[in-house]
């Protein structure tokens, strides 16, 4: 496991980045790259990070966000890079 | 690094254009079983299966939640059951019990269809393959995840009329079987001709012989991408209508190939091929009759269809064969009347005939598919339809397939319910004027020419 894509979307609130950051922190995530945008109060936030060294399966890494997601009112979801790159780039 | 924008496309084509890997399909397969004593036979079929497949749900929904794109279904082919049972399976009943063996194994492992219960008659029929055949329609009322298919013609061998005439009765049959149940034998059935050995989608899916012992074959889907697509080259020319199907057809077929490569890895399975095919299903956005329509159709069925379709057909094998290393099955776009909303409605509204139908089978990847029929057509009708798909396949070097559903006790314009992903069926007109004396004849029609083509 290496880099993951996590897109956050929901009804923007205060904090939002920083349980996230919080939670990617404390199992080791390095965050490579942040876009977060808010249109009319709907708050859209695309992470690329490394997780090459996260101590954490895939598949709890994807439940812990989801339940911090839970928390704040918002929906995230993880994704493996390939699946993107497979798409985009030759 | 992937950016933004890309991120966001993709995931839009799986959110709200409803891109999907629509099958994981796991060829298995079963020589190996052959035994001349039935219990034998039964218990090898099954312990292979659990042994090889016993994973293939758990792998596929991980994929899916690694990689954030449903994967629909996850399915079993198998050796053509004709060709494993021969040595013990005697009558056609012992067949049904092979057929309830694979039941058991479809439910066990908790995919959703296991196809190759399956005869190759082309030229000619074993004592076997007739036995495979008369029990079809005992197999597909008494079990419920299994398919059947079997295979009358080859553009190499010609059609054996006699395994046409004999799938007629036994698609007739099955509807009479299932007909307290909105005929749902026929819709696990289907006969083809010029059957590939590597299909991944149901009903036709089986292992053929040139398959090694086990494969991971993988079909895409994605309809809705393509239909969005072109909305966004509305109005446009042809060559940009081409170049658009093209690049996404690339996109979503690097999807299967992803999905392919991995569960080939961690199932310890070699990969085989990806089919690119647009597949629709009964949603809204999910329809090749709405692709068809966005260029420039006012309903599927209308002069011009065809064109639309061959043209769609041949850009999606295009790009999608850049984007996998090894294509194969029936690749193309599906037409599909009970799976696809917008053909239903073309039907209804007197816009989209069998015969026109039949026509678009010439340039699609399949053939006459989720066709409900009156009740009261005959086997010998049944048979004719069956007759003039194979004729067009054999001709034309291509696969075509008849999954025709005689709805017993309907007539033109009521409706069969399935349910689920193979829909809901609105009962078609067929021309009723007899084929008996011709379809009867019995023997083989002689492989065509393959010169002065015309």
């Amino acid at each position: 496991m290496s880099r993951i894509i996590i897109t956050v979307v929901g009804k923007d609130t205060v904090g939002i980045i920083a349980r996230v950051c919080t939670f990617l922190a404390e199992h080791n995530i390095n965050i490579l790259d942040i876009s977060q945008t808010i249109l009319q109060d709907f708050f859209n936030m695309i992470m690329i990070v490394d997780a090459g060294k996260c101590d954490m399966t895939f598949a709890e890494l994807s439940a812990g966000l989801k339940n911090v997601g839970e928390n704040i009112g918002v929906t995230i979801t993880c994704q493996k890079e390939e699946i993107f790159e497979m798409m985009h780039r030759i | 690094m992937i950016s933004k924008l890309e991120i966001n496309e993709t995931n839009q084509m799986i959110g709200r254009e409803k891109l999907d890997v629509r099958t994981i399909t796991m060829g298995i397969s079963l020589l190996d079983c052959i035994d001349s004593d039935k219990d034998r036979l039964l218990k090898n079929v099954y312990e292979k299966i659990m042994r090889l497949a016993g994973n293939l749900v758990k792998t596929g929904d991980d994929i899916a939640n690694e990689f954030g794109i449903p994967v629909v279904n996850k399915r079993i082919s198998i050796t053509p059951a004709a060709l494993i049972g021969g040595p013990a399976l005697k009558t056609p009943e012992d067949f049904v019990d092979l057929a309830r063996t694979l039941d058991l194994a479809a439910r066990d492992t908790g995919v959703n269809f296991i196809g190759g219960y399956s005869a190759v008659v082309s030229k000619g029929m074993t004592e076997a393959d007739k036995n495979l055949i008369l029990s079809i329609p005992e197999a597909m009322a008494v079990t419920e995840n299994v398919c059947a298919s079997v295979n009358v013609g080859s553009t190499k061998t010609g059609i054996d009329m006699d395994a046409v005439f004999q799938m007629g009765q036994a698609v007739k049959r099955t509807a009479e079987r299932t007909a307290d149940r909105d005929c749902i034998g026929c819709a696990k059935l289907v006969v083809l001709c010029n059957a590939p050995d590597d299909n991944p989608f149901m009903a036709g899916a089986f292992h053929g012989v040139t398959e090694g012992d086990a494969v991971i074959n993988v079909g895409v889907s994605g309809p809705g991408v393509v239909k969005t697509a072109l909305q966004e080259v509305h109005g446009q020319d042809f060559e940009v209508l081409c170049e658009t199907v093209k690049r996404t057809a690339f996109k979503v077929t690097r999807v299967g190939q992803l999905v392919a490569h991995e569960a080939a890895k961690r199932l310890n399975v070699p990969f085989g091929i990806v089919d690119l095919s647009l597949a629709p299903t009964p949603a809204v956005g999910d329809s090749v009759a709405e692709i068809l329509e966005e260029m420039g159709l006012e309903s599927v069925g209308a002069p011009g269809t065809t064109l639309a379709l061959a043209l769609l057909n041949d850009q999606v094998k295009k790009g999608g064969v850049m984007a996998s290393s090894y294509v194969g099955g029936l690749s193309g776009a599906f037409i599909p009347v009970s799976e696809d909303h917008g053909m239903i409605e073309a039907v209804e509204k007197g816009l989209l005939t069998i015969e026109k139908l039949e026509a678009m089978t010439c340039v699609c990847s399949v053939g006459l598919d989720m066709i409900a029929i009156p009740g009261d057509a005959s086997e010998d009708t049944i048979a004719g339809i069956i007759a003039d798909e194979a004729a067009i396949g054999m001709i034309n070097q291509k696969t075509t397939a008849v999954r025709v559903i005689p709805a017993i006790g309907k007539k033109v314009g009521e409706h069969l319910h399935f349910g689920g992903l193979l829909g809901d069926a609105p009962v078609m007109a067929v021309n009723m004027a007899s084929c008996r004396e011709f379809v009867r004849r019995g023997g083989r029609v002689p492989a065509p020419i393959h010169s002065f083509k015309n």
